[in-house]
């Protein structure tokens, strides 16, 4: 028997108890997030303090659309990949071609398990040719790492020490160039680049979650503060304006864009029947047969040859302009076929649309005669609207001046 | 060149099964085998002058029927007569020893008749309700996914088969299915040698102890087996091990089956998600429509298909299949037959058994789920060589025991540790059998790293994986993947840690080959 | 002479939530006591001044909400005060802790490993979706599968078609999960030892298993269940002890009419023909019952309180090979002072949680190999709380009440009885283990309890101290709890029923047996069950 302690626990270990006493970390922009929240509208991101909102979610949306919005998305689950077989690695991993994945690129992408279903979408960020950057919105470092095995790949999360920002909005290249980021000019959607700041280097890709001009920054997170105050000196007079979620999820509706946990569940989800195929939530372009062997890629070819496929996720617009959000749907106003996981009346459209997942053949074959029935709560009463849905295109929002080049001073 | 329909991957008992069957139903088959002779961990070996040995396995007790009659193995060269069933005997430091004679245990001597009729009435219920699962083995384990007509109708026999047992018969197999073995015989038996040596067969080559739950299901799975007909009956082949496997090369061969020994496979190649092919370590690329592996689960697919041509899940499920050897094999030539305690001639013959009582084998048990060894250790004993005077030069004698509760990775390293396991050992035998010391020539003993290394068997473990309840049936190798195939289409699997598991059988082989001849691979 | 319509033997927890079912469906109902008290293990008494102790069972965690609802315990006192933590020491001097924020649990496991502390998820999925799909068979009489009655056969249909209902994937998974050992099911998501070690104790509390024993993967779904439904509050302290569970149940069997009798020790049962007639008090006196129902465990139910020659042989060889081996003893202390722990920060809600000193797998397992060779275990495995850091009511103001559940100690000691002097080298086993992690221990403490098996079957009259009434083991679970063919609360004598952990779904103070036993006697005497809550929904 040896109760006695044999070695003592690392330094780093201890200093770390103290983590109960703050349940809700702060990001590394806290303090000027902090000085900004009128509304103190907060909620828990992946156990982060995120705001909700700031100081008005209505002109905080118009701030991505008309000027420049900033955006913290340092909760977002970071992990860096890099060896001599890390485009192998994340190849096998993910839907995609990797090896068409330039170094300096960024694309969007998703990855399933065994049977097909989808884990979960991020973005992956080519940092040079062994080293690669992967944003999700859950954790997989398990997953990861027992995908590493026969790999020479180091997985390594590092959500904590790296601050992000995205810079969405009309003004946003304005915005960079004015800061004084040299060469920001010839980013073209989905390029990366490293600029210098404050001593040391910030990421910036043409990327974002709004279908706007816009770009992510991505910086060690001693380096966030003055990155930050750089942006908003630069943009004072651009109208660059912190926001809140809010008003980013509106962008991303119009956009056209899907959120894990919202529109589609993860690897988390507890009831199997839940999960999801690529080419039930919309991602099927991104499955390539031609790329060597990847993860699902069995059960994928055989859900599609056997037409084992479910369900479809579709845009919808829906008549009139309350917003559809978590209505049921409906064919012929009876038979409920699906569920509306986003919803809103688009200002920037003037549609009233949503996303939406239905059981096929509904949405995929058969698309006439859609109906939404809307609970709308009114004063304590539900107002009950069965309303016309139409199979729409996503995004329900294209601007040209996302991907025009080089990016318009505005 | 030479092409083929089949490339099996493995010469042991199980690959020459396979592709014994695969031939006979028409295919070309080419058997490609490591080593420089066929056999695997079933060969018979010199292991000193003049000394030979069956290599790992040692007792034959359940080379499936249906394996015997399709390769025809009695035309070719393998003899099984009832008088060489040999008895099992539990050895007893202070007093005679207990045997059960026949085909287990036919017959009990050396105790009381209560306790003799209690064994009857226990053998027969064993008898009855490994007979329940014994179809199990010679099949594909029932399919969740989605069951045929033929499988449904299979399990639907052994639901009748379940419900002629009676009703309270069919109570207590459904109570004590997963049971543990020292609590079944403390209910019905006395005699602690009786219970040891029962208790030693349930658990040997598991890492389970008699009070493990589910530690009886290794007693149902050697009494599922068969010997000349009769269940539980077991023999030393003549010429060893190495005989039976002849036997079936013969077979395999007499069918057509090209068989390359000094042929290790490098890789299987896979193109588009099929296997077409392997290439061997000198390069040589050799390409065929059907590949089967009857080598261990894991090296097949992390090592030759490697996890880049496979999914993740896979890769963990194959990673999580637990394969830590849990038996040391030991050689001893003798410079002359040692004398047992107690023991009398024709006994020597037979299986000797040193594990006292059931929590005997439970204490053995302990130190081995830390990586250590008991300092009593339980083992199986036989004298090959008094009944095949072949193996041994005039008046010396082989002793072949498996040992019971061996770590795989021994806390102190195998090289500090061997010396001091030997003496264990030792001096466990000198107990039983004095003066045995003086008469060891030569010894070799065998540790599951040992036996890694020279069979190329991962963890040492000679069913390729613990045959436990929750890696057996549907579950083996790995759940989702237990009806011989693979998520790599055309390769396939045929050793030991498929279903039904190891020991002689050829059921695994067999059961794989027809399943692609039904898939016409 | 007066008959009752039920005479409940025993006032533990299944007695009494047996009692008020079966008084409030009409009948006129008696429970006899042998004790001065009720609650069976489910008891607060002050065995010192000014403290009371749950000197049995010490947590409130699956009694199913179901019926606190319908025995409305709430409306009778019943208050549970949640865990706000817990924690393993580690021999190096600090500790891991569980918290329930989900977050604060990830960065507590990443400060051992960030692999872990994100594989946490899919573990907590994996147990989760097990117990989804046993959780509602709990209130559900077991089928019997040798039976071809239009019930049975509904019942393993239902079964079937629950299991049916799983993906392929699922159905391999749950049959592996049933029979795997909760060390190596950790393993397949786990690195570290101390986190393993954290998980696995709720695979074999209250077993005579070790970690790595087949099946106690299983176990773990016994300690997980009150989660599944979401019932707030699932896990705590009863306020007041424990006793406040079984004190809440016995009123709401008195306010329903109900009659207790304590200080009556049961006999025999009285049989005639066949049938149950009543109970005989150790006194001798006769009570009738039209019938009887018994708390107790199978074996002493039918091995001491019914004469063997009522009894089909093939029913009592089953009942004699019973397994119900203790496995687990008490050490309920009286402090002057709350312990200090230096590992631990002084605001950490760790003290008011349950506490763990054994740091790996190895440790716990060892514990188990002295169990098996009948020693109690040198360096025990301790489940350590004190509920006074939430309840006051418990100890006089600054004093403390700390309750250490401890694993493994045997029915007997190298095969012989229980002596004081063992009883004395068990409890500073415990002392020992906690004095190291808590200088100055020994002097905070006032008085002491200790309890083997020896002392809990000889108060509770649990057969051989069994906390569950009988192993948790497949031999002895569904329908082969407690003997195959007696699994549906009946027993051969006719109006003689089972109604305690021995009976389907087993032990911890669940209330499931109790209840289910009143279902079927309602439905031998053709009564409404109507009051009856079927069990919650998992949706």
């Amino acid at each position: 028997m040896n109760h006695q302690p044999t070695i003592k626990p690392s330094k780093a270990r201890t200093a770390a108890q103290g983590h109960f006493r703050t349940l809700r970390l702060g990001t590394p922009f806290q303090p000027r997030i902090d000085a900004l929240a009128r509304t103190q509208d907060w909620y828990n991101w992946a156990g982060y303090r995120a705001p909700h909102s700031l100081w008005d979610e209505e002109l905080e949306y118009f701030a991505i659309r008309s000027q420049a919005a900033l955006f913290d998305i340092s909760p977002m689950t970071k992990y860096r990949v890099e060896g001599p077989d890390a485009e192998a690695f994340l190849d096998r991993v993910t839907l995609r071609d990797v090896t068409k994945l330039k170094p300096g690129r960024v694309h969007y992408t998703a990855w399933c398990d065994d049977e097909g279903f989808v884990l979960d979408d991020g973005t992956l960020f080519r940092l040079s040719p062994t080293r690669f950057r992967l944003c999700s919105q859950e954790r997989h470092l398990p997953w990861l790492l027992d995908s590493a095995i026969g790999f020479d790949v180091a997985v390594e999360e590092e959500t904590e020490s790296i601050a992000g920002l995205a810079l969405q909005g009309p003004t946003s290249f304005a915005v960079l160039r004015d800061a004084g980021f040299a060469g920001v000019e010839t980013l073209k959607i989905f390029d990366l680049a490293e600029f210098p700041h404050d001593g040391g280097t910030v990421t910036i890709s043409r990327t974002g979650f709004t279908g706007d001009l816009g770009y992510e920054l991505f910086v060690p997170a001693e380096n966030a503060l003055s990155l930050w105050d750089r942006l908003m000196t630069a943009g004072e007079l651009r109208g660059i304006r912190a926001i809140g979620y809010t008003a980013l999820n509106r962008a991303r509706i119009e956009a056209g864009l899907i959120v894990a946990n919202a529109d589609f569940t993860t690897e988390h989800a507890i009831r199997a029947d839940r999960l999801r195929m690529p080419d039930e939530i919309g991602l099927g372009f991104m499955v390539d047969l031609e790329k060597g062997h990847f993860n699902g890629r069995r059960a994928i070819l055989e859900a599609r040859a056997r037409r084992k496929l479910r369900h479809v996720l579709v845009g919808l617009e829906i008549e009139g302009n309350i917003p559809a959000e978590h209505a049921i749907v409906y064919h012929k106003k009876s038979q409920e076929v699906g569920l509306v996981s986003a919803a809103m009346w688009s200002p920037m459209a003037k549609r009233n649309i949503a996303i939406a997942s239905l059981t096929r053949p509904y949405g995929d074959t058969m698309v006439e005669d859609l109906w939404v029935e809307i609970y709308a709560m009114r004063e304590l009463q539900y107002q009950k609207l069965m309303k016309r849905a139409k199979v729409v295109a996503r995004p329900f929002i294209k601007l040209d001046r996302r991907t025009a080049n080089p990016p318009a001073d505005f | 060149m030479t092409s083929f329909d089949a490339i099996v991957i493995g010469g042991g008992h199980n690959g020459l099964v396979a592709a014994a069957t695969l031939a006979k139903a028409g295919r070309k088959v080419l058997v490609l085998e490591a080593a420089v002779d066929v056999g695997g961990a079933a060969r018979t070996e010199d292991f000193a002058p003049g000394f030979r040995v069956s290599s790992i396995a040692h007792v034959l007790n359940r080379l499936h029927p249906d394996v015997v009659k399709t390769l025809e193995l009695e035309k070719h060269g393998l003899q099984i007569a009832r008088g060489d069933f040999m008895p099992s005997v539990a050895l007893s430091k202070d007093g005679p020893p207990l045997v059960l004679h026949g085909a287990y245990g036919e017959v009990l001597t050396g105790s009381t008749p209560s306790e003799q009729s209690a064994w009857k009435e226990l053998r027969a219920q064993l008898l009855r309700y490994a007979g329940i699962l014994k179809p199990f083995l010679s099949r594909r384990p029932p399919d969740l996914a989605g069951m045929s007509l033929k499988e449904t109708a299979a399990l639907g026999q052994t639901a009748l088969a379940l419900k002629k047992l009676g009703k309270e018969d069919m109570r207590d197999f459904l109570r004590v299915l997963l049971m543990n073995v020292a609590d079944l015989l403390d209910e019905q038996l006395a005699d602690i040698r009786l219970k040891g040596l029962l208790a030693f067969d349930a658990t040997l080559g598991s890492h389970l102890g008699p009070r493990s739950p589910t530690s009886l299901l290794g007693l149902y799975y050697r009494l599922a087996g068969e010997t000349g007909g009769a269940a539980g009956a077991q023999m030393l082949p003549k010429g060893g091990m190495g005989a039976v496997v002849t036997a079936m090369r013969s077979a395999a061969e007499k069918a057509g089956v090209t068989i390359r020994t000094a042929a290790p496979v490098a890789r299987i190649i896979i193109e588009k998600g099929r296997a077409v092919g392997v290439a061997l370590d000198s390069g040589e690329v050799l390409r065929a429509r059907t590949i089967v592996s009857a080598i261990n689960p894991a090296t097949t697919m992390l090592d030759l298909v490697g996890p880049r041509e496979i999914d993740t899940g896979f890769v963990r499920k194959v990673k999580n299949i637990r394969m830590k050897g849990d038996a040391a094999k030991l050689h001893l030539a003798l410079d002359r037959p040692p004398q047992f305690t107690g023991v009398d001639a024709a006994d020597h013959k037979g299986r000797m058994v040193i594990a006292p009582s059931p929590d005997h084998v439970e204490r053995a048990f302990n130190p081995s789920k830390y990586g250590e060894f008991s300092a009593e250790p339980v083992m199986e004993i036989t004298l090959p060589s008094l009944s095949d005077p072949s193996l041994a030069p005039a008046g010396a004698c082989v002793l072949s025991a498996v040992v019971h509760y061996v770590p795989y990775a021994l806390k102190e390293g195998w090289d500090a540790g061997k010396p001091k396991f030997l003496k264990a050992i030792m001096t466990q035998l000198e107990t039983y059998a004095p003066g045995i010391g003086k008469s060891v020539l030569h010894t070799e003993l065998l540790t599951p790293a040992d036996i890694e290394a020279r069979y190329r068997m991962p963890g040492g473990h000679w069913h390729h994986g613990e045959l436990q309840a929750d890696q057996m049936l549907m579950s083996r190798p790995v759940s989702g993947w237990s009806g011989y195939d693979t998520p790599v289409e055309g390769l396939f699997l045929a050793g030991a840690g498929s279903h039904p598991g190891g020991g002689v059988s050829g059921a695994p082989g067999l059961n794989a080959a027809k399943r692609i001849i039904a898939m016409k691979g | 002479m007066k008959a009752w319509d039920a005479i409940i033997i025993g006032g533990g927890h299944n007695g009494l939530v047996n009692a008020c079912y079966l008084q409030r469906a009409g009948l006129d109902v008696l429970v006899v006591e042998k004790n001065d008290w009720v609650g069976g293990a489910a008891t607060s008494r002050e065995l010192t001044p000014g403290f009371l102790y749950s000197n049995c069972s010490y947590v409130c965690s699956l009694f199913r909400p179901e019926i606190m609802r319908d025995l409305e315990l709430p409306r009778f006192g019943l208050q549970v005060i949640s865990y706000e933590g817990g924690a393993v020491f580690t021999r190096d001097g600090d500790y891991l802790a569980n918290y329930r924020d989900h977050d604060a649990h990830r960065r507590e496991f990443a400060r051992f490993s960030k692999r872990d502390a994100e594989a946490y998820d899919r573990y907590s999925r994996d147990v989760t979706r097990q117990c989804r799909f046993i959780q509602p068979l709990l209130m559900r009489t077991a089928p019997d599968p040798t039976s071809f009655r239009p019930r049975d056969l509904g019942e393993l249909l239902y079964l079937g078609k629950k299991f049916a209902g799983l993906s392929a994937e699922q159905m391999a998974l749950t049959l592996r999960f049933w029979t795997m050992s909760i060390s190596e099911f950790l393993d397949e998501y786990f690195e570290t030892d101390v986190i393993k070690a954290n998980f696995a104790l709720s695979g074999i509390i209250g077993t005579a298993l070790g970690p790595r024993s087949p099946g106690t993967a299983y176990v773990l779904l016994h300690h997980y269940m009150g989660e599944v439904d979401g019932s707030v509050g699932a896990w705590g302290y009863a306020r007041g002890g424990m006793g406040a569970v079984t004190k809440a149940l016995a009123a709401s069997f008195k306010a329903s009419g109900g009659t207790i009798r304590t200080g009556a020790e049961v006999d025999h049962v009285l049989v005639g023909r066949g049938k149950a007639k009543g109970v005989v008090l150790a006194g001798g006196e006769e009570i009738y019952g039209k019938l009887v129902v018994s708390n107790a465990d199978v074996k002493r139910t039918f091995l001491k309180l019914v004469e063997e020659k009522e009894l089909p042989d093939i029913f009592l060889r089953r009942v004699r090979n019973f397994k119900i081996r203790g496995s687990s003893g008490k050490v309920n202390i009286a402090l002057d002072s709350l312990p200090e722990f230096p590992a631990l920060p002084k605001d950490s809600p760790v003290y008011r949680g349950d506490m763990h000193f054994t740091d790996s797998m190895e440790r716990m397992e060892r514990a188990y190999d002295d169990w098996k060779a009948g020693r109690w275990s040198a360096d025990p495995f301790l489940d350590m709380v004190i509920p006074t850091t939430l309840d006051p009511t418990m100890a006089p103001p600054g004093k403390h009440f700390m309750s250490c559940f401890v694993q493994y100690a045997p029915p007997k000691v190298d095969g012989r009885d229980w002596t004081d002097a063992d009883r004395d080298g068990f409890a500073e086993s415990v002392i020992a283990q906690i004095a190291e992690y808590s200088p100055g221990f020994r002097d905070r403490i006032v008085h002491m309890e200790v309890r083997t098996p020896r002392e809990i079957e000889a108060e509770v009259g649990l057969t051989e101290g069994n906390i569950f009434q009988g192993e948790l083991t497949f031999d002895q679970l569904l329908f082969n709890r407690p003997v195959p063919g007696y699994a549906q609360y009946r027993s051969p004598v006719g109006g003689l029923y089972m109604c305690g952990s021995s009976t389907p779904p087993g032990g911890g103070v669940m209330g499931a047996p109790g209840r289910n036993a009143a279902a079927e006697i309602l439905r031998d005497l053709a009564k409404s069950t109507s009051h009856m809550s079927p069990a919650h929904d998992v949706i």
